[in-house]
């Protein structure tokens, strides 16, 4: 959980982004990489997105069990594509091009590779990308500049303060858990769903009352220290927006309007070499 | 004669600027039926330092609260009377405006914690003055400076200690070069000996900042340390006594309302001493008593007669060469050799970090230890704990949290102590008669259809003990079972847990609390860096000026007492004490 929200503190011209920047052109890129089927453009997509996390100095290993995970659900979603519809790439695509029988309806034809390799590709388009955020955006930062965006500044900060408790809460999580598994409240495999379910009962009354108590007084303290005093505040960590900063935007805007001019050229969001 | 006499008077026009004024000042929450202050009249000067004591529930927090704003902005209810700062009525003012002159640190460091890092958490309320980028920077630098957090910046408050924590909110409010300081407890969850830092780090910033200081505090003899200009004593929402702080210790008026007098003021009743102002008690360093007085504490020590209770000799758990790593290799214990003893009242001490709640959570089987052996006494001799799963050793070592909202996961009293024996499948009526048992042994049986929210802390946390007992434990863990208790609470939970220990519980207790070990443990186990630096009389830990140190503990000032009086060994003089005073109480 915690391990989700890492922020990898390095030198590097991505760190230098500001936040807002960066979550700009993430949900640009993700509006680009959805729209389209175009294979050849979510190659590209894939490629920038490779180059661009190079480009941050975030390791492979520092973010290995997003990875993994995402790998995970890759996978899942293929199958679950292909069991459902096995023939799927050849309604979309308008022809069928067999290259083993398979097992009754579970034919493998070149249509459905096509379109199986566009659902990959749109994962290894966007996830480097998430990651990319998430490894490279100081919390604080990223909320300071949430409301240079616009965003009210009692919701921005509303987001870092969330992101300041998740490990407290974590340890409080375990802890608890630990101190109710020893009055024989079992959380293991050990017990059927249902019994699991209504135990982790008995460890969320106390975790949601103690974190009533704490926000009781966090927004003491923040009121006895001016929080909601003026309609704006500044940031300590809050950064200009530099030439990169909107080199970046306009970087997204371009990828989302290459998507959408070749869906208005090619007619349709597929790329279709079997026609 | 006149010279000296007009510089008196010169100091006292200065201090004399009245900043803080209360007018028959009263306030009634909302939601109760009866005023929480009544007719308090009280002023404080510029430069004062405030020492506000009482017992849990006299009102003192509300003062504070009237103080800073919380009360009426987020507390509603309705004030009577006058309160000025600076000759501008309160209610006239918002709690921005407020907060500009009274700068209020809580009584939770880690709650009040704002910020990602120690630098915004600084910044927080310039921030919110909208002060500009570049000034941001260099104001908390230089505040950074003052509190020797500079190396600290870009922390986040899990890499803090409990002392720097405190630090980073003592600064927070001093960026806005506030004029009044309030502490709420501020020793609540500090190891004693960072408790002593804070409160000479409270003086420093006094000085350097000429502002007034009012610290609301139960642990006076903790907050005499550096001293206290006045001690204000309230009681039922009244102010029953104002007094110099040496002129307070010296009438029964502390004792009398509750609040813990120190422990060296205790021994000199003892000793039949008649203490005056003039003996300068507020502080056993400056204080100064008669050859003649010192004389009959020795007499008290030397001719009364006291019997030490026996120490118990058969050991239940016995731990062996032990050591734990936690998984990012950070070792927490290291070669642990520690013998507990069947019925004993133990206490494990040192700083935060040393490695005592680590050792509880491996004897739970919460954590399994790197190295090392575990066993206990069974019906059957000693036998190895390494393959019990938490549940089974919870039959014989029970463990109590320090706060018991998180251990509370039932609505009503009754189900709440059910839970372990019903997820253990036990009959329902064989339930009934445990539970109706355990409820009776920490007095709590009245209760027993009552739901758990109508309770107070202190219930609340006898409530959690016998949800424990009811498993029937040989032992509880219990971790620092009296912190943020008043006197009187105290002195409940602690002869509770007394009872328990002589119906045949051996009891551990993790605790910061010098008193604590001191009135109530026979043995101490003190922790450091992993390691056991100590295992002893408590009595003799704390009057070893060398392992005090090493451990951050702090000395008790019965030890400074022995010393003043020429007593040469401090250790049995503290031990006689103890045994005299448990004989005179029960």
């Amino acid at each position: 959980m915690v391990n989700l929200f890492n922020y990898i503190d390095r030198q590097s011209p991505v760190h230098k982004l500001t936040g807002a920047a960066k979550f700009a052109l993430l949900i640009l890129w993700m509006l680009a990489a959805m729209t389209t089927f175009c294979t050849p453009y979510l190659c590209a997509l894939t490629v920038l997105a490779v180059l661009l996390f190079r480009l941050s100095k975030i390791r492979f290993r520092d973010v290995a069990v997003m990875i993994w995970l995402t790998l995970v659900f890759l996978a899942l979603n293929n199958i679950l594509i292909y069991l459902f519809s096995p023939e799927h790439g050849v309604e979309i695509y308008g022809s069928r091009t067999l290259l083993f029988a398979g097992i009754g309806r579970y034919t493998v034809t070149a249509q459905q590779l096509l379109y199986h390799l566009n659902v990959v590709l749109k994962y290894t388009a966007t996830i480097p990308i998430v990651l990319l955020f998430v490894a490279t955006t100081n919390p604080s930062e990223f909320a300071a500049s949430l409301n240079r965006l616009g965003v009210s500044y009692k919701i921005s900060y509303s987001v870092a303060l969330a992101l300041r408790y998740i490990p407290d809460t974590v340890r409080e999580f375990h802890d608890i858990s630990q101190s109710q598994q020893a009055r024989g409240i079992e959380m293991s495999r050990k017990e059927n769903m249902v019994k699991r379910l209504t135990n982790a009962a008995a460890i969320i009354l106390p975790l949601i009352l103690s974190g009533m108590d704490r926000i009781d007084v966090v927004t003491n303290a923040m009121e006895l220290r001016g929080f909601g005093k003026n309609k704006t505040r500044t940031w300590y960590m809050g950064r200009k927006f530099s030439t990169g900063d909107i080199l970046c935007i306009l970087l997204g805007i371009l990828l989302v309007a290459v998507s959408l001019s070749y869906t208005l050229w090619n007619g349709g969001r597929y790329w279709n070499p079997f026609g | 004669m006149e010279e000296n006499n007009d510089i008196q008077n010169r100091k006292r026009t200065f201090m004399s600027e009245a900043l803080i004024r209360f007018e028959h000042f009263g306030f009634q929450y909302l939601a109760q039926a009866e005023p929480t202050l009544k007719d308090i009249n009280l002023t404080i000067r510029k430069g004062e330092k405030i020492l506000i004591a009482g017992p849990s529930g006299c009102g003192k927090s509300t003062l504070g609260n009237c103080l800073n704003g919380l009360i009426p902005f987020s507390y509603k209810g309705e004030m009577t009377g006058s309160l000025t700062i600076a000759g501008k009525e309160t209610r006239s003012m918002s709690i921005f405006e407020l907060s500009k002159r009274v700068g209020t640190v809580l009584q939770d460091s880690d709650g009040q914690f704002i910020g990602l890092t120690v630098a915004e958490d600084i910044a927080f309320a310039l921030e919110n003055d909208c002060v500009g980028r570049d000034e941001l920077h260099s104001r908390v630098e230089e505040v950074a400076g003052i509190v020797d957090l500079q190396g600290h910046l870009s922390h986040a408050p899990g890499e803090l200690s409990g002392g720097q924590k405190q630090r980073v909110s003592i600064a927070g409010v001093m960026v806005d070069d506030v004029e009044i300081f309030l502490f709420d407890e501020p020793l609540a969850n500090l190891d004693p000996a960072t408790g002593k830092q804070a409160m000479e780090l409270i003086d420093e910033i006094r000085e350097r900042t000429g502002a007034c200081v009012i610290i609301i505090e139960h642990r006076l003899e903790d907050v005499l340390h550096r001293n206290v200009d006045r001690i204000v004593l309230m009681q039922n929402g009244c102010i029953t006594a104002d007094l110099s702080s040496d002129e307070m210790l010296s009438t029964d008026l502390l004792k009398q309302a509750g609040v813990r007098e120190p422990l060296y003021l205790t021994a000199l009743k003892y000793a039949g001493v008649k203490i005056s102002a003039a003996h300068r008690p507020s502080n056993i360093q400056k204080m100064t008593l008669s050859e003649e007085e010192r004389r009959a504490v020795r007499d008290w020590y030397r001719n009364t007669e006291t019997t030490a209770l026996p120490a118990p000799d058969t050991d239940f758990l016995r731990i062996r060469d032990l050591d734990f790593a936690y998984d990012n290799g950070f070792t927490a214990l290291q070669n642990i050799n520690l013998q507990i003893r069947k019925g004993e009242l133990l206490a494990i001490v040192g700083r935060n970090g040393a490695g005592k709640s680590t050792l509880s959570k491996v004897i739970c089987g919460f954590e399994k230890p790197t190295r090392g052996t575990l066993e206990i006494l069974d019906r059957d001799g000693y036998c190895d704990l390494s393959n019990r799963s938490i549940k089974e050793r919870a039959d014989h070592i029970g463990y109590v949290m320090q706060n018991p909202n998180q251990m509370i996961c039932k609505t009503m009293i009754f189900d709440e102590v059910a839970l372990g024996l019903r997820t253990r499948g036990v009959a329902e009526n064989v339930v009934k008669e445990k539970v109706e048992k355990a409820l009776k042994i920490c007095g709590l049986y009245a209760f027993r259809n009552w739901p758990v929210s109508a309770l107070s802390f202190g219930q609340k946390k006898r409530v959690t003990i016998a949800s424990i007992l009811v498993l029937d434990p040989d032992m509880v863990i219990l971790d620092e079972p009296t912190a943020g208790q008043d006197f009187r609470h105290y002195t409940e939970i602690m002869e509770f847990l007394r009872s328990l220990n002589e119906a045949g519980y051996t009891i551990v207790m993790i605790t910061h609390d010098m008193h604590l070990m001191l009135e109530y443990a026979q043995r101490a186990v003190v922790f450091c860096d992993g390691n056991i630096l100590a295992d002893d009389t408590s009595a003799n830990i704390l009057t070893d000026p060398d392992l005090v140190k090493r451990a951050s503990l702090k000395e008790t000032s019965l030890y400074d007492l022995a010393l003043l009086c020429d007593i040469d060994d401090p250790g049995s003089f503290v031990q006689h004490f103890i045994d005299y005073d448990r004989e005179v109480r029960g």
